[in-house]
């Protein structure tokens, strides 16, 4: 009990980034994800190339060498970001990707019919995707959405390929100086935490979202 | 009135509408009947705008008027469609109350009141908060009118109206289509339904699918 007490204040501080990482990246990569997505839905050629290109790139590599050739290779060229900095770029540009997909599917799925109640009801595109389909698809995308969420809590744990101190790696570095599994045992309820909190909060996101069919 | 001058519509080498010329004069019931096929629904998307025509023009009072743009604020033409297109995330006010507001810039108030107006005009005054999918067949065809009319069309378009109603239901949207001509609406109604079409209309245009 007594270690645990010891322990504990370097796990949170660890955790805090691992938050930090993950706010931000929500923050950065849905409404990028979004754009994406609805932009893959264009009839311009070029346009749709470069955006399959570019979820295919971050879809088909792994997480952990976006993030090596973000920090250690985009110098190389003349970019040098924060290690911070860096992990947001890949994470927001990675998710990203994921989210595009997940909206496109989304976008796909509203009948045509109602693009065309509201052209002849007169509405913009832009008063179309906000007001009919944006809210129709984020009910559709959600329960994907709340998938990948989950997924990014953990794979925040990447970060320390780059040296960034986060959950995990603050309990690895007890577990090899003290020589006991306890520090990651509670690396483990402290995940598990997370995700508990984030799954009741998207739970209830879902049933706010019931009132209609 | 809508006058349609040598209206030509192709879907690449098809032709489904060939050199139409067609005059609906106002407060005039028209139905376009005949077999599936034969472009009744492509020519009435054309009229409403959905279709971009190949060739021909429109003409609304004696003014040339493209429905495919139309981006001068008039609203003109109005539609409900086979199967409705309520918007599922809205109430029945909040489906009626959007476009008015959006387009006409209409205050909520104001299309507010004008919406529960027609809903009481349409035996609906009391399904203003409930969602389309708490609604019945026919319930859902009103609102769908009440709809289209609070954008103040000239002209009302109509896609098969009566084809998932039962008889009872038939009767009463034939009500609403005869209370609307009473009050001097122009109504454009595709339908399959001989006896319905000879009940309500003025005119009845017969299309078959051409040899080509």
């Amino acid at each position: 009990m007594q270690y645990i007490v010891e322990v504990l204040p370097s796990l949170l501080n660890g955790a805090k980034i691992t938050l930090e990482v993950f706010i931000w990246t929500i923050i950065g990569s849905v409404p990028l994800g979004l754009v994406v997505g609805l932009a893959m839905m264009t009839n311009l050629k070029i346009i749709k190339y470069i955006l399959n290109f570019y979820v295919w790139l971050m879809r088909g590599t792994p997480l952990l060498l976006q993030l090596i050739f973000v920090f250690y290779g985009l110098p190389l060229v003349g970019i040098t970001l924060e290690r911070f900095d860096a992990a947001l770029f890949a994470f927001i540009l990675n998710y990203a990707a994921y989210f595009a997909e997940i909206f496109r599917g989304g976008l796909q799925s509203i009948d045509k019919g109602q693009y065309e109640s509201a052209k002849v009801l007169r509405l913009t595109y832009w008063q179309t995707i906000r007001k009919i389909v944006a809210p129709q698809v984020f009910k559709i995308v959600l329960p994907s959405i709340g998938n990948e969420v989950i997924n990014l809590v953990k794979d925040s744990s990447l970060v320390y390929v780059i040296g960034l101190g986060d959950l995990l790696r603050a309990g690895n570095v007890a577990t090899s100086r003290d020589v006991t599994l306890v520090p990651l045992l509670m690396v483990a309820v402290i995940y598990l935490l997370m995700t508990a909190i984030l799954t009741y909060g998207l739970k209830r996101l879902e049933k706010y979202y019931s009132y209609w069919k | 009135m809508l006058e349609l001058k040598n209206i030509v519509k192709k879907f690449s080498d098809k032709v489904i509408v060939n050199h139409l010329n067609l005059d609906v004069a106002d407060g005039e019931i028209l139905c376009i009947v005949g077999q599936s096929g034969g472009g009744k629904t492509t020519l009435l998307r054309c009229i409403s705008g959905l279709e971009k025509i190949d060739e021909g023009s429109f003409i609304v009072d004696g003014k040339e008027f493209d429905p495919y743009k139309n981006e001068n604020n008039d609203s003109v033409i109005g539609v409900v469609f086979q199967d409705y297109n309520l918007f599922p995330h809205l109430t029945v006010l909040d489906n009626i109350t959007l476009a008015p507001q959006m387009a006409l810039k209409q205050s909520k108030q104001e299309a507010q009141k004008e919406a529960l107006k027609l809903l009481d005009g349409l035996a609906l005054g009391d399904k203003a908060d409930l969602y389309p999918y708490q609604l019945s067949g026919g319930q859902k065809q009103r609102v769908a009118i009440a709809r289209a009319l609070a954008m103040k069309p000239k002209i009302l378009c109509y896609d098969e109206p009566t084809s998932a109603l039962d008889p009872a239901l038939t009767q009463t949207v034939k009500n609403i289509i005869l209370d609307l001509k009473k009050e001097g609406m122009t109504q454009i109604i595709v339908t399959h339904d001989m006896k319905f079409a000879q009940d309500v209309a003025d005119n009845i245009l017969k299309v078959k699918p051409l040899e080509n």
